[in-house]
């Protein structure tokens, strides 16, 4: 309990992961909330990657946590800016109106 | 040992509580905040297990980039916003229960992980390293994961010109610079020598 070990880490990760996915399924509503769920889950692996590269005194964890970042840096503006063009089409972003590809 | 401990419960349960709020707060401004809240709580983690580059890059690239982003396109979008949460309640059974099996599964994973006690044994922080973090990041980023590094520029690259293609919008009735109309100018048609006549003055055209 008072020697933090990686396992804290990795408990710390799952929460973040679940609480993602979570607000994924209840947000069903509003895309930019889906968004901000996804960041959640893409900082619960970086914590993850960290933590075992600490723990495992190999720093090729962090330079891959770089590479997340970047992939979620560039997803973020990708779908920001489609959210930004739908709205200016449809006048609305709401998941329910998202429905004209009938998929 | 035991600050550690205390800055790491107080962190990880803030960093839990503002990701609550992010995906339950009503007003979505508030979510972008709480989701900044979260990011500097964990870039103080990875800053205090001694990853300080992972920690300051988080902070600035998404408190500083993604995180403004977020906040300007929600002021943008802002507006039609009042029936959004209606569905709240509509899906809360069913992701919580999903949620909880992919929680489950995770803490099954840690917890029955077969080379777990011998790793806990062997598994300690040592800040006694020769090297910085960043110096450690940069001697592998530039060597062995050269290639990487260089795609990762590129998968940016594409983001940034995607962002772009994707906004853009030609606007008519607009005053803008056609380069082959500048260049294929002639003397002719722009410079007219005229004798002017003394208190008479010229007369111009447009």
């Amino acid at each position: 309990m008072i020697e933090i070990t990686l396992a804290h880490y990795l408990f710390l990760s799952a929460i973040i992961f679940t609480l993602g996915v979570f607000g994924i399924f209840v947000n069903r509503k509003n895309v930019i909330v889906i968004l901000m769920s996804i960041e959640l889950i893409l900082l619960s692996v970086n914590i993850n990657m960290v933590a075992f590269s600490v723990y495992l005194q190999n720093i090729t964890g962090q330079i891959f946590t770089l590479f997340i970042l970047t992939v979620a840096a560039a997803e973020a503006a990708i779908g920001l800016a489609i959210l930004v063009v739908f709205f200016r089409n449809r006048g609305s972003i709401q998941v329910e109106d998202i429905n004209s590809m009938k998929g | 040992m035991i600050a550690h401990a205390i800055i790491f419960y107080l962190l990880s349960s803030i960093t839990i509580l503002s990701s609550i709020m992010v995906i339950s707060s009503k007003n979505t401004v508030h979510s972008v905040f709480f989701l900044i809240l979260a990011f500097v709580n964990v870039s103080c983690l990875f800053i205090m297990i001694g990853a300080e580059f992972i920690g300051m890059i988080l902070l600035i690239v998404y408190v500083g980039a993604v995180a403004v982003l977020f906040l300007f396109v929600v002021m943008m979008l802002e507006g039609n916003f009042v029936k959004v949460k209606q569905g709240f309640l509509q899906y809360m059974p069913f992701g919580f229960f999903i949620a909880l099996v992919i929680f489950f599964e995770l803490i099954i994973i840690i917890g029955s992980w077969q080379y777990k006690s011998e790793f806990i044994k062997t598994a300690k922080i040592t800040y006694d390293a020769k090297e910085t973090n960043t110096e450690q990041i940069g001697k592998l980023i530039y060597t062995d994961y050269f290639l990487p590094f260089q795609l990762s520029g590129i998968v940016l690259l594409v983001a940034m010109i995607g962002a772009i293609l994707l906004t853009f919008r030609r606007r008519d009735n607009l005053k803008r610079q056609d380069i082959l109309k500048q260049s294929s100018r002639e003397r002719e048609d722009s410079i007219e020598l005229v004798d002017v006549e003394s208190n008479k003055g010229v007369k111009v055209n447009d």
